[in-house]
């Protein structure tokens, strides 16, 4: 048996060790936002955060997670200002990667208040959008990092005092 | 691809040409309900609203507006990025006049009161602005009657706004009217032609800036794509897809080592009625990673197809016999006399231009959930084409066509992948024989496997001058593998010499707007690779091949005749005989992109302007585009530094503004993966690169600079999707040439390519 926090919840699988986190996640778990790819890493659709790292769950054996606090897209629960950032600049197209997307780039935000152009490339070149909309990350994220003031501390539905962004 | 779509419904039962139906408003419980009728509906003695009460109308699209005034637009579409439910509604709700906030979409299901079911007119906004604009203005005339009549004042007087009808100084709330109101009206399609349409200047949501409805559920992971469904009680599974497209046969499986993997319920070897599937086999477990798993554990061994052991380079091979051989293929084009011209040339030039197998890499793996309920199929996945999916489903399953319903969802990623579900069998198979709920889905490596790659393509050029430096002829050769050959070939209409049929996916971007005097196009099925694989549509589809053939040799005939490449396309635009409807329009957008890309101006060392346009996928549907991308050479690697892009679009009217901009972000942006950065290869019969470890589309530190600008103008719009993709790799290939005077011919474009000629 596996424990760890998923969204702030204790949550135990009793699902072999070697099983991707992704998948316990999704089908165990139900929450979907978090999506399948490549299954080797290198598309960043299944990014979640592990730890406050961004991770790819998708090679993530859920023996590796035990004791650990795990976040997915729903655990932003709509109140990431990157969240607003996305449909204020309209950035998804087809939407799948858009979850992973989010995840990877709150970590960018997490720990400096204002990226340069180099910072979000270097940080977000390893989350593929296979309708291209590069563009529009790009300045979605220039625009959170411009709205808040200093680094953005990720939403944590444990916390009482967890602020509404407006 | 709008056009084929339509030529396909064309000939199936439930012809979805609404500019042919009648248009139905009527009261449905406490509702206003409006669609366009089914065939089923051209009995006279029914009513409206009796009709709509029992859906006996068209599922492409219907509108209901209830008691509170809302207005919910249900659209029987597939939402794949293109935010196409927000255009619609925008078009509709803009004649209705209707305040938009009240305004939702909703993407249906298949109904089996519907039966056959055909996803819907078009992508692009291009087929359904005018019906959708009508059915707005019946509804705005049927609500303004009612309205007026409340108010006791004519309807004359009344206009609609902001979900209001309003008359001098008194207005009445949709909500009311709707409340208080009885509807029950039918329109013939005459009628419908005959409503008064508000003029472009008017218009108050088409045109302006507007956020997609589709949008806010993409930012927070509730969106529900085709990979997100689950059924109480079903079984994972994975495929194995075989060593080749056709011809494989399973000889043997051997599961024992998988047997001890917990969760792991066996395999089923596929036999498929409709052909689809030739030698394949399904594992199934009590969960996905369970079935990832075990396919690592199966051994299976096979008679493989013919083609186990062909090669890249054998089916180009093919194909420069194919292009070189006049008596292979038909005619497409065939103006002035070719033979006559060329006997007066003194000089020749001839190129022969390539490109390279590229798959779609959706990122959403292709997946299906099947499910029997009394004795009727429901297929849930996400799917472009039903109307072609589903009797190939019904097929496979031995069922008709009425017992088989697609329930659909949103595509993560199309581009032509989703058009043929063929990746629906397998699931519908295994499910029919298990008699329980199947989810398959491929990994991203079966994935590719069983892609329908954009077929490795050949295609030679010819030109003759005169002792001027005149263009006589161009004759132009071009072969591939055929998509609509092997998925709808009664799609294909007769050459014009009358010998075969001919894909028009295949050859359209090869009649350009170009006035050249004599011109042949001869086009030719490459055999091998249809043998080899099934052809994918994918995204701009031949155009996006064929031009950068078509571009970049109208850039060695103005080299060759010493002339800047942008002012010979001018000249060559002249509109003159059948190329007066559009030639204008296209001059316009290179003059514009002239000045917008600051032409050969301020170009550094190894630094290079080329330029490119394209009419869109078909000459019937055009979209004008130009393209000048700016380039800088790295001489000793031969590495190609994209620096920027500019274009200038007309599509007509632009519906939906932000959305369009998107689309051409994209789409410009897939020309460039495709123009630097895609390049797969068959080897041993299959696709080599199958995931992104060998396979590497655009990251965001490659994209370029980009100034992308619209046209602005009240023609009919046009589509969107595609066309952006044609322009950048021959733009690209003509700004290296400009730049290090290298004339690259194959896509992609690689260093070793450039700096191969460098050094030569």
């Amino acid at each position: 048996m596996i424990e760890f926090m998923l969204n702030g919840k204790k949550m135990t699988t009793t699902v072999a060790g070697d099983t991707p986190l992704l998948w316990v996640i999704r089908d165990e778990f139900k929450l979907t936002g978090t999506k399948f790819g490549c299954g080797i890493a290198m598309c960043g659709a299944c990014t979640i955060h592990l730890n406050d790292q961004a991770m790819r769950s998708c090679v993530l054996p859920v023996s590796a997670v035990a004791g650990s606090e795990i976040r997915t897209i729903e655990g932003l629960a709509n109140k990431h200002p990157l969240q607003k950032a996305w449909v204020d600049e309209q950035v998804p197209q087809c939407g799948y990667c858009q979850s992973g997307q989010i995840m990877q780039a709150a970590t960018l935000l997490a720990t400096n208040a204002n990226p340069t152009e180099e910072d979000i490339v270097n940080h977000m070149n390893s989350n593929l959008c296979r309708c291209m909309a590069y563009k529009r990350i790009k300045s979605a994220i220039k625009t959170a990092a411009s709205t808040t003031a200093g680094t953005v501390a990720i939403y944590d539905p444990q916390a009482d005092d967890a602020k509404e962004i407006s | 691809m709008p056009n084929l779509k339509n030529r396909q419904q064309d000939l199936t039962e439930d012809n979805v040409d609404l500019s042919k139906r009648r248009f139905m408003i009527g009261s449905v419980g406490t509702s206003m309900l409006m669609a366009f009728g089914g065939l089923a509906t051209v009995v006279n003695s029914v009513s409206a609203s009796e009709l709509l009460a029992n859906k006996s109308f068209s599922p492409n699209v219907w509108i209901e507006m209830n008691a509170e005034g809302e207005v919910l637009i249900n659209i029987a579409r597939a939402e794949m990025g293109q935010h196409i439910g927000t255009a619609i509604a925008r078009i509709v709700s803009d004649e209705l006049g209707a305040n938009w906030s009240t305004v939702r979409i909703q993407h249906v299901d298949t109904d089996p009161k519907w039966g056959y079911m055909v996803t819907g007119g078009s992508w692009s906004v291009f087929q359904s602005y005018k019906p959708m604009s009508q059915a707005g203005a019946a509804g705005r005339i049927a609500l303004i009657d009612a309205g007026a009549k409340l108010l006791g004042v004519s309807a004359d007087s009344c206009t609609t706004e902001n979900s209001f009808v309003v008359s001098a100084g008194q207005s009445i709330s949709f909500a009311d009217i709707i409340q208080r109101g009885k509807f029950d009206k039918t329109l013939t399609p005459e009628e419908m032609t005959k409503l008064p349409l508000k003029p472009v200047k008017k218009l108050t949501l088409v045109g302006k800036k507007s956020q997609a409805l589709d949008i806010p559920a993409k930012t927070n992971g509730t969106a529900k794509y085709g990979i997100d469904v689950e059924l109480p009680g079903m079984v994972y599974a994975r495929p194995i897809v075989p060593p080749t497209r056709y011809g494989s046969k399973v000889k043997q499986v051997n599961d024992q080592e998988a047997k001890s993997i917990a969760g792991y319920l066996g395999y089923e070897v596929i036999t498929d009625p409709s052909d689809t599937l030739q030698g394949w086999v399904v594992v199934l477990a009590k969960s996905y990673p369970v079935a990832m798993k075990a396919v690592q554990a199966i051994n299976v061994s096979y008679d493989m197809g013919p083609t186990a052991k062909v090669s890249e380079v054998e089916i180009q091979q093919e194909g420069i016999r194919l292009v070189n051989d006049k008596n292979q293929g038909f005619l497409f084009v065939d103006d002035g006399d070719v033979n006559a011209a060329n006997s007066k040339a003194q000089t020749n030039i001839t190129a022969t231009y390539k490109t390279a197998s590229v798959i779609h890499f959706q990122l959403e793996p292709l997946n299906a959930t099947v499910e029997f309920i009394d004795g009727i199929c429901h297929v849930h996945t996400g799917n472009q084409w039903q109307s072609l999916t589903l009797p190939t489903i019904a097929k496979a399953l031995n069922l008709s066509a009425e017992k088989v319903v697609m329930h659909q969802y949103f595509l993560g990623g199309g581009f032509g992948r989703r058009l043929f579900g063929d990746y629906v069998i397998p699931t519908a198979l295994v499910a029919q024989k298990i008699g329980k709920p199947v989810k398959l889905i491929f990994t991203r490596e079966d994935d590719s496997l069983f892609s329908q790659p954009r077929s490795p393509s050949v295609q030679r050029f010819d030109a003759a001058f005169d002792g001027n430096n005149e263009l006589l002829s161009v004759e132009h050769a071009l072969t591939a593998g055929w998509p609509t050959l092997a998925m709808a070939p009664g799609f294909m209409p007769e050459s014009i010499d009358k010998k075969g049929r001919v894909d028009p996916f295949s050859s359209s971007g090869a009649d350009h707007w170009y006035s050249i005097e004599n011109q042949q196009v001869r086009v030719v099925n490459n055999d091998l690779a249809q043998r080899t694989f099934l052809p994918g549509w994918l995204r701009s589809v031949g155009a996006g091949w064929i031009g950068w053939g078509v571009e970049s040799f109208i850039d060695e005939i103005a080299i060759s005749s010493g002339q800047d490449p942008l002012e010979y396309r001018l000249s060559l635009l002249d509109g003159k005989g059948k190329n007066s409807a559009g030639a204008k329009r296209l001059s316009k957008t290179i003059s514009l992109v002239k000045d917008a890309a600051n032409w050969q101006k301020e170009l550094g060392k190894d630094e290079g302007m080329g330029i490119a346009i394209c009419a869109g996928q078909e000459r019937t549907m055009p979209t004008w585009i130009a393209c000048v991308a700016k380039v800088k050479v790295d001489r000793t690697s031969g590495e190609v530094l994209l620096k920027k892009l500019t274009l200038i679009v007309d599509c007509g009217l632009v519906v939906h503004p932000d959305g369009a901009l998107a689309q051409v972000e994209g789409s410009a942006l897939w020309g460039v993966s495709l123009a630097l950065h895609e390049g797969n290869s068959f080897r041993a019969g299959k696709i080599s690169a199958t995931n992104l470890n060998s396979y590497s589309p655009l990251r965001m530190n490659q994209v370029p600079e980009l100034d992308i600008r619209f046209i602005e103008s009240e023609e009919t719009p046009v589509g969107l999707g595609e066309p952006g993709v044609i322009v950048v790799a021959p733009a690209i290939g003509n700004a290296i040439y400009n730049a290090v005077g290298v004339r690259v011919r194959d896509l992609p474009i690689t260093a070793a390519q450039v700096k191969q000629q460098l050094t030569i």
